[in-house]
């Protein structure tokens, strides 16, 4: 759970942000992350919570490692743990 | 039973081979002309499980031990803080926690058990559904909140946004800095450096970690989670620990700033204050746990109830729980291969202690990776 995931920001209301996480639409709480989020940034999530802003020039390397880790079979444990946390941001939009 | 040993080398998935040869080689040159090992702890279950999953500890040179120490929230929840959650889910309240909690036993039994048995237990993945499932219902609702201050932050959150009123929470959120004190000065622990978790220090920042340097000499690294992250962070560790500096370094710096996320600490310290308590099978820990301040006390759910966890163990006889050293292989003094269950009656499908539950846990890591098979 120290992980978190990243994610695209498709939308801000107000605090809550619709992010895309491979594919999967959720909603995450921006009452934390400390930097202004606009649709097309990136951030990393941790229990449905934006912890941060991913700088730009970093994304590209963050996602190859996500995508290393999500191509893991079902049974892997950090591949689990980034499938809990895209799941953590309770009901869909 | 879980599939045979995968050889580490078949666990690599490095997107630059090349680098993690010459971080390996650096490493294996600072390591050459030690006369004695150096033992460097990290305290966080993702670094567990990549060094795991990737097979690190196989390019590690041989005196260099790199050992995990209490990095698993869920882990370090002790056994009475559970009973208090059992027994406001026995009084008919609505008891929500994290998946990696449901199962962890406490003195009498698990949340897992208690909801076979009847009472209203239901997993979430965010505090934020909290909230929307307290909104749905009538009756009582706890947050049973556990982690450390990266998950302590999203609760804080939660309080100040001013939560329903039939939900309250029952805080085991628990604070990494003290004790990676508490650790660093165990009589039976020779840590000579500590790795810290990259995304803790995201909203912590490096600099928090000053004090504890100042304080007891011993250098920190922050560290990401990739295998060339937590390579090139060993490297720098080593390198300090040689030249005998007491520094804080930042091997993390995309992610990780001076200051941390201040609109988080500020969430976090206005809602909770650090107070003393056991860490489960550790030690009892200075200032270690956060609980609700004073003006949150009508969501505190301690408050709220009258919680009599004695009536719960009255007559409870002892459970095979009391052999679990999950504490030890925390504090770094043994590992999941010193204990007599791992592997027998403890696996991840019939769990005796919390470290074979929790994902973050050393020995559910060693079993699910293939650190069972005893070498
Ligand atoms: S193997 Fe099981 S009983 Fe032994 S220390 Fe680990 S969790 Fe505890």
């Amino acid at each position: 759970m120290c992980l978190g995931v990243p994610g695209k920001v498709i939308e801000v209301n107000d605090i809550v942000a619709t992010v895309d996480f491979w594919g999967v639409r959720r909603p995450v709480m921006l009452n934390i992350v400390d930097a202004p989020v606009e649709a097309g940034d990136y951030v990393l999530v941790h229990v449905g919570f934006a912890i941060r802003k991913i700088p730009p020039e970093d994304v590209e390397e963050t996602l190859a490692f996500y995508d290393s880790l999500l191509r893991g079979d079902a049974e892997d444990l950090m591949s689990n743990d980034v499938r809990t946390e895209m799941q953590s941001s309770g009901e869909d939009t | 039973m879980k599939q045979a040993f995968i050889p580490a080398a078949a666990q690599l998935e490095f997107r630059d081979p090349t680098r993690v040869a010459a971080l390996r080689q650096r490493l294996q040159a600072l390591t050459a002309d030690l006369d004695e090992s150096i033992t460097v702890m990290h305290v966080c279950g993702s670094h567990e499980q990549a060094i795991a999953r990737f097979g690190l500890r196989s390019l590690f040179p041989p005196n260099l031990h790199v050992i995990m120490g209490p990095g698993c929230p869920v882990c370090v929840t002790d056994m009475p803080e559970v009973d208090e959650a059992v027994y406001l889910a026995q009084q008919g309240v609505t008891v929500v926690t994290f998946g990696d909690m449901f199962r962890v036993p406490g003195t009498v039994k698990s949340l897992a058990e208690a909801k076979a048995e009847g009472a209203d237990v239901r997993i979430i993945y965010s505090p934020w559904e909290v909230v929307q499932i307290a909104h749905k219902q009538e009756g009582e609702v706890v947050f049973f909140a556990t982690g450390f201050e990266t998950t302590a932050v999203a609760t804080a959150a939660l309080v100040l946004a001013g939560p329903p009123k039939n939900l309250s929470i029952l805080s085991s959120h628990k604070y990494i800095p003290p004790i990676m004190e508490i650790v660093a000065e165990m009589p039976h622990t020779e840590i000579q450096g500590f790795l810290a978790a990259g995304h803790a220090a995201t909203i912590t920042g490096w600099k928090i970690f000053e004090r504890f340097v100042a304080r007891h000499g011993i250098p920190v690294v922050i560290a990401g989670f990739e295998p060339l992250d937590i390579l090139s962070a060993l490297v720098q560790l080593v390198e300090i620990i040689r030249r005998g500096e007491q520094r804080v370094a930042n091997a993390y710096p995309r992610c990780v700033e001076p200051e941390g996320n201040r609109n988080a600490q500020r969430a976090l310290w206005k809602v909770f204050e650090p107070f003393s308590g056991v860490w489960r099978g550790i030690a009892y820990v200075p200032n270690g746990n956060l609980r609700l301040r004073p003006q949150y006390a009508w969501v505190d759910a301690r408050e709220r109830f009258d919680i009599r966890v004695s009536e719960l163990l009255a007559g409870a006889s002892p459970r095979l729980t009391q052999e679990c050293i999950c504490g030890n292989i925390m504090a770094g003094i043994a590992t999941p291969r010193d204990c007599n269950l791992y592997g027998k009656e403890c696996t991840p499908e019939t769990p005796v202690g919390a470290c074979m539950v929790s994902s973050e846990g050393t020995c559910k890591i060693w079993y699910e990776y293939g650190g069972h098979v005893v070498s």
